[in-house]
């Protein structure tokens, strides 16, 4: 029961464009809390930072491509793949997909906005202000040397004495802010600000897998942040964690990161599965096969991923017995991701599969699912671990892991979900141009690497000898970069010009099933008129299915819909069955967020230059930053709530 | 959706588990407590990598930690009461002098710990073993400076009346992470001050 635009109210949409719309000018650019708008903004910036990373990896590929060559001296060429890999895990994988969260979790889930619109905010710019930190000192030729995971005592003092790992060590502790930050606001989202009637089981499953990947943040960050600080610490107080001569142990350091790396890996591929999840099944006009299975194993695959991090260690001496139950450990995780695997290919198969754009993204994200997952669980047996560790065919199987799982869905995602953000369509002939090429190029680019792996190629070493006989496997790969980053560039391309003239895409233009489908595209500042209330997964396909007599009531300004529009605001619901328990009050346009990391910057910019005055300078912008953050306003004890009618 | 009452009454932002705030905090001390769990594992794995013994220079003294300890956890009960007594009898004066308690008792935890600190024969770059230590109870003492900040704050509005219409979300917020803090004492003195005295 999707209402037209004929039977909406004018009056009421007005007092909410009213109440909800950011201050015009420079002041709302810098003060907006509203999440499509951080949404887009998470999207833009990750994305500029994949450009950054992209055009990293391709001067290294040239440097590859033949035996020998001398494109890159190898201290570039350590700061190239350390912060191509920085970038890529850190600034690129998750925060785009924070970004689909920010956009669509609101209008998924049936919502005004976040549950706190400010701190989503300040994840943005600290995430912005960390990701330029992390750059900070790449013009002047030190940026960070030391690969994404930085070992010691490699990144040592005694070592690496530049400033190169103190901009990557606060860098990381920095943007850990940040993401702790937004995992803890998708968390309080997800668990209280869902419509009424959507209960647990019928949450879209990138809902699920970003909730879970959050909740494994909440529980991972802080281990890299630790460790961070210890080297920090150990490079410019003298203290000993990781320091030998003062009893201290390398290993620790490995322990710490990976920790916090495995769950990071897992949090970076969830939401992704979810997007194909969700999508994949539009394109196959049926609902998802086995959503039950499929969000339980989104949440098994992480709790078992906090328990696999000793499978990066297994080459470091580690007693046999512990390599023996982290190897195990590693195998059983392949389970849940199969059991995805499997469901997926059965809701391929089993529906009425249409060949467009965003499915065949999300096909080709299967497959490359499949070679990557293989070629992990190869890995996790210890014994081929030990031949294959360090080697090319580690950087084959993390690529087909983190591009597959990663780029492949958000690339699909963003042709699926760019109708509902602009009101336009994308051109569907550049797009199947743009697969086509991304899917070549990246095989070509990245296949052979399992073969360089095998016949011996080390990574992270900035050339090699002729004799090894890998020169035309190293040439076939940089050949294949290129024909993927011409896919990126088709893809851009096509971004730009169907924002200028694409077709209008109306609200619902895949006849998709979720709430996001319901509102205008793009959807009103408040994103619903009335809040929808939810009697099914799919509430839009509720006729078709027939799978109950119930029906949610949705739409833009329904009859018997919430209207809460006395003052900016949306309800709050218990977190398992989602009945409405509390009016939410949602702060308006704010500049606090931007002026905490302002602080935090200053904080970190002070730790880096060892300037006490600068750190104490930020330290007491944060107190007052939050002080005025935090300060009880007055309002009323309870509200009654109308419904429309 | 007939589940719905109709027109409904609710309250608005609500307390404790209704409200956004509590789940907010919720996380934060999650995140903060997976911390200490972090800083725990790693002064027990630098602690079980050690040829010769740990501490390097035996048990730290209890001298001062017991009844600092003493003190940290009495000052949680005086911030409990008082926060009990404002619910029944809203009685905002009571409450300003808890808190005040609460915060004087803070502050002498912290003024003692300081003292320990300067008392003990190495210092944060000595070796492993004080590195560990410092950053253990440093990153606890962070955390109680943290507190007393927030407990002022409190203090501050609860003198300028801002609690005197019902919203008390804060002030249970607030003192919920004074008792985390507290709870977390007791981990890091188990682990720091008890643990090696049965060596």
């Amino acid at each position: 029961m999707v209402a037209h635009a004929d039977t909406v109210d004018p009056p009421l949409r007005r007092r909410l464009l009213e109440t909800w719309e950011t201050a015009p000018g420079l002041y709302g650019w810098l003060a907006t809390v509203d999440h499509k708008t951080i949404g887009i903004r998470y999207l833009c910036t990750a994305f500029c930072f994949l450009l950054v990373g992209g055009a990293e990896a391709l001067i290294m590929r040239v440097q590859l491509a033949q035996p020998n060559l001398k494109v890159l001296s190898p201290d570039a060429y350590n700061q190239l793949f350390s912060m191509h890999g920085t970038t890529m895990m850190f600034l690129y994988a998750l925060p785009i997909l924070s970004g689909f969260s920010n956009y669509l979790w609101p209008l998924m889930l049936g919502s005004r906005d976040m549950a706190f619109p400010r701190l989503n905010a300040l994840s943005y710019w600290v995430f912005l202000f960390a990701g330029i930190f992390l750059y900070v000192s790449f013009p002047i030729g030190q940026a960070p040397n030391g690969g994404w995971f930085a070992y010691v005592p490699n990144t040592n003092l005694k070592y690496d004495p530049g400033i190169n790992m103190d901009v990557f060590s606060l860098g990381l502790v920095f943007l850990g802010i940040s993401t702790v930050v937004g995992s803890a606001n998708f968390i309080v989202t997800l668990l209280r600000c869902r419509a009424p009637g959507m209960s647990v089981n019928r949450l879209p499953i990138m809902v699920w897998g970003t909730f879970t990947a959050s909740a494994a943040n909440l529980l991972a960050v802080p281990a890299v942040s630790l460790a961070c600080i210890m080297l920090w610490l150990d490079r410019r107080c003298g203290t000993h964690f990781f320091d030998v001569a003062g009893g201290g142990q390398p290993l620790l350091w490995q322990h710490l990161f990976w920790m916090f790396g495995h769950p990071w890996v897992y949090a970076l591929v969830l939401p992704a599965m979810g997007i194909v999840s969700d999508a994949l099944p539009v394109f196959c006009r049926r609902p998802l096969v086995g959503y039950t299975l499929v969000a339980i194993s989104t949440v098994a695959t992480m709790i078992l991923g906090f328990g696999v991090w000793v499978h990066h260690m297994f080459a470091t001496g580690l007693p046999v017995m512990s390599l023996s139950f982290f190897s195990a450990a590693s195998f059983v995780i392949a389970v849940p991701s199969a059991i995805g695997v499997f469901c997926w290919i059965a809701t391929i198969w089993t529906g009425k599969p249409q060949f467009k754009t965003p499915f065949l993204f999300f096909a080709g994200f299967v497959m490359l699912f499949v070679i990557g997952g293989v070629s992990g669980f190869m890995t996790a047996s210890v014994a081929l671990d030990w031949q294959l560790t360090d080697s090319y065919f580690i950087v084959a199987h993390l690529h087909y892991v983190l591009l597959g799982i990663n780029v492949f869905p958000v690339v699909g995602g963003v042709h699926f979900w760019f109708p509902k953000m602009t009101g336009r369509m994308m051109s569907e002939r550049l797009g199947k141009w743009t697969f086509w090429t991304m899917l070549i190029g990246f095989n070509v680019a990245f296949f052979p690497m399992h073969i360089t792996g095998l016949m011996g190629m080390p990574r992270r070493v900035y050339t090699y000898d002729a004799d090894m006989g890998v020169g035309w496997l190293n040439l076939i790969s940089t050949i294949g970069a290129f024909v993927f980053a011409v896919g990126v560039v088709l893809f851009l391309f096509n971004v730009w010009r169907s924002l200028r003239a694409g077709a209008p895409a109306g609200d619902n233009p895949w006849d998709a099933p979720t709430l996001e489908w319901s509102t205008t595209s793009p959807p009103p500042v408040y994103n619903f008129a009335t809040i929808p209330q939810v009697a099914s997964r799919y509430p839009l396909w509720e006729e078709r299915l027939k799978e109950s007599d119930e029906r949610s009531i949705v739409g833009d300004a329904v009859p018997d819909g919430m209207v809460l529009d006395q003052g900016k605001e949306t309800i709050g619901v218990s977190p398992l069955d989602a009945v409405p328990t509390v009016v939410l009050k949602m702060p308006g346009d704010s500049l606090l967020p931007l002026l905490l990391t302002i602080g935090m910057a200053a904080l970190f910019f002070g730790m880096l230059a060892l300037s006490l005055w600068l750190i104490v300078l930020g330290g007491i912008c944060e107190i007052v930053t939050l002080a005025a953050w935090l300060t009880p306003k007055p309002h009323e004890a309870e509200e009654r709530v109308e419904l429309y009618e | 959706m007939s589940e719905t009452a109709q027109n409904e009454v609710l309250p608005v932002g609500g307390a404790g588990p209704v409200s956004t705030a509590w789940w907010g905090m919720a996380c934060l001390i999650a995140t903060e407590g997976i911390l200490f769990v972090y800083l725990i594992f790693s002064y027990a794995y630098l602690g079980s990598q050690q040829n010769g013994p740990w501490p390097p220079a035996g048990p730290p003294s209890l001298k001062l930690a017991i009844p600092n300890t003493i003190i940290l956890i009495g000052s949680s009960i005086v911030l409990g009461w008082g926060l009990h007594l404002f619910r029944r009898t809203r009685n905002s004066r009571r409450l300003a002098t808890t808190l005040f308690v609460t915060v004087v008792l803070g502050t002498v935890f912290v003024t003692i710990q300081g003292f320990e600190w300067a008392q003990k024969p190495f210092v944060f770059s000595t070796n492993a073993y004080s590195s560990a230590f410092f950053i253990l109870t440093g990153v606890h003492m962070a955390h109680v400076v943290v507190g007393l900040v927030m407990l002022i704050m409190l203090l501050v509005w609860t003198l300028m009346g801002r609690f005197n219409q019902g919203h008390h979300e804060h002030l249970a917020l607030g003192a919920l992470y004074w008792h985390f803090v507290d709870v977390v004492w007791l981990a890091v003195f188990t682990t720091a001050y008890l643990v090696p005295q049965f060596k």
